[in-house]
């Protein structure tokens, strides 16, 4: 029967054997659970958990409640602060491991504490920071202070845990986009009279755009979803919009106001995504001569600069 | 006028004192964990050094070992599936067009970059929709769906390097499809897979957060009994803990250093 098929009616069938399992997969455990939620959000609540299929707006409407609007406020601006900081942190680094000759030491050195598994290195703060923890029995011992300092299950102390969990994430795609960078440009600035400084901010900056837009989405992201760090590090004014919905889901058994805040999750890493697509595909157009990219060609070469170090490296 | 007048190779430079910083900074938790794994006593004062804690590990913690079986049973079966599907579906998108490939490629990145906590809540509302008791398959089926992705990308930056005409010179020499698939497209990517398989195992054995949502009562993973231990009551015994999983991170990223350099020497 195979050989009689017309050869674009044997891609499509080879394309659907090969392909066609994990579309299925996708289709039955991602896009139904997002399409799931999506509806759910537009329900009205069920006494148990669960919903009574009856369209309302009333979880969007329970979002302007005041105290959800602070953690909203409070979300956004521990993720911003964190990841802005992050980045910051992370442009020296990525230049620094660009230029260096023990690349692949280097990147082992960043990778060995990502990969640690996140709870433990959560833990570790915790015994750091903790009131009978490393930092306050060193300075009890040392006679410097008395009693036990608060340096935990405060805001700061998120922001400080999320700046550590997250900065690989910063770091990588930046020492990827530093790494292709023509550094002879740099002296070319500095021939024509500009400073150090100068010539990073206006010669380098410019050529690592996609780098930066990758760094701030891969930083941003999770930090904007954190769940662990706000619960196990932070204190009562540390919510997060992650545990308002593991709460809603949970404890409250509220599931359309859960749904709906996880909308807003979503909604906005998506902008993130194609705005960071926006920004690689431009940087890409302009590099090969205005030639088209779909986007997504510009996704996977995105997400590709971003995780080949999990893969490869 | 010195010729590299610009670059001070030896000379004290302000990115390389931050990366030197931050490097102190990401290993020093991991550090203050592995040296109070010794310690005797059971707070942050250091009494004198002892292996009671690895003792309690390894013949005391029965608890433990139970999730950590489970941790292995799940991170098999999901990155074993993963990395099956994950090929095909790579091959098939790379080589053929036909309908849906644009919707499997999109859909196939997007449970890479939305928050975990996204996957988890969606996945717990969709088994309890459809009613499914959680436990251990809906935990396989949650990691096999954050693994996916990382197989079809690899495995796809691997193809594109592959020479297609030697997909043509085979079916030329009269190899059917399955004689192609297996005698000539998948051992040269042999490498790409199980780096992708090797992948999936890791990530699959320390998650949490997608665990945490779709797990149901005894099938809790290693993960999740870390969460518990830190949450309700933390024993010494996490700290011995600590350092065997940052020795297998560390056993992990050398096998990846490996890794890359036969994939080099491959291509």
């Amino acid at each position: 029967m195979k050989k009689t098929l017309k050869p674009r009616e044997r891609e499509q069938l080879l394309g659907t054997i090969y392909g066609g399992p994990m579309g299925l997969w996708f289709t039955i455990f991602f896009t139904v659970p997002l399409g799931i939620i999506i509806l759910y959000s537009f329900m009205k609540r069920g006494l148990y958990g669960g919903v009574e299929w009856e369209f309302t707006l009333t979880a969007y409407k329970q979002m302007f409640n005041p105290s959800f609007a602070m953690v909203v406020i409070r979300t956004l601006w521990i993720s911003v602060l964190s990841t802005f900081l992050c980045i910051l942190i992370a442009i020296p680094c990525g230049y620094a491991m660009a230029k260096s000759k023990h690349q692949t030491f280097l990147l082992f050195l960043i990778i060995i504490p990502f990969w640690t598994n996140s709870l433990i290195r959560i833990y570790a703060w915790i015994s750091i920071l903790s009131t009978e923890g490393f930092i306050n029995s060193l300075l009890i011992r040392l006679g410097l202070i008395d009693e036990g300092l608060k340096l935990i299950y405060n805001n700061g102390a998120v922001v400080l845990v999320l700046i550590y969990m997250y900065l690989p994430f910063a770091i990588l795609p930046l020492f990827t986009t530093i790494d292709k960078f023509d550094f002879s440009l740099l002296d070319a600035a500095r021939d024509l009279g500009a400073t150090k400084l100068g010539s990073i901010v206006r010669v380098m900056f410019p050529n690592i755009k996609s780098g930066l837009s990758t760094a701030f989405i891969f930083t941003f992201i999770p930090i904007f979803g954190a769940y662990t760090v706000p619960l196990l590090v932070g204190g009562k004014d540390s919510t997060m919009i992650g545990n308002i919905i593991v709460d809603q889901v949970s404890k409250t058994r509220n599931w359309p106001l859960a749904s709906a805040f996880s909308m807003i999750l979503t909604l906005i890493s998506l902008i993130g995504v194609f705005w960071m697509l926006y920004n690689g595909k431009r940087e890409q157009m302009q590099k090969e001569g205005g030639l088209k990219k779909t986007t997504q060609q510009a996704l996977e070469h995105n997400v590709k600069a971003h995780h080949t170090h999990r893969g490869t490296k | 006028m010195n010729y590299h007048k610009y670059s001070n190779k030896t000379g004290f430079s302000f990115s390389y004192v931050m990366l030197a910083l931050v490097v102190v900074f990401l290993f020093i938790p991991l550090f203050v964990v592995v040296f109070f794994s010794f310690n005797s006593a059971k707070g942050m004062q250091w009494e004198h050094a002892s292996l009671v804690w690895y003792k309690t590990l390894i013949f005391d913690s029965p608890s433990l070992w139970a999730a950590f079986k489970n941790s292995l049973i799940i991170a098999l079966t999901s990155s074993i599936t993963a990395t099956a599907l994950g090929t095909l579906a790579a091959i098939g998108i790379k080589w053929y067009r036909f309908h849906g490939r644009s919707y499997i490629t999109t859909v196939s990145y997007l449970p890479m970059v939305l928050p975990e906590v996204i996957i988890g809540i969606s996945m717990l509302i969709f088994f309890s929709a459809v009613k499914v008791r959680l436990g251990m398959f809906t935990i396989y089926a949650a990691h096999t769906t954050f693994n996916l992705p990382f197989v079809f990308m690899m495995v796809g930056a691997r193809l594109d390097e592959f020479d297609y005409s030697t997909v043509e010179a085979a079916r030329d020499l009269g190899a059917n499809e399955r004689q192609t698939l297996t005698k000539v497209i998948i051992p040269s990517i042999v490498p790409a897979v199980l780096s992708g398989f090797l992948m999936c195992i890791t990530m699959s054995l320390e998650d949490f957060v997608i665990t945490f949502f779709v797990s149901g009562p005894g099938s809790g993973t290693l993960p999740l009994y870390v969460y518990s231990m830190i949450r309700y009551g933390v024993s010494p015994v996490i700290n011995a803990l600590s350092f065997v999983m940052i020795l297998g991170t560390m056993v992990i990223a050398i096998i990846f250093r490996k890794f890359l350099k036969t994939v080099a020497a491959s291509s």
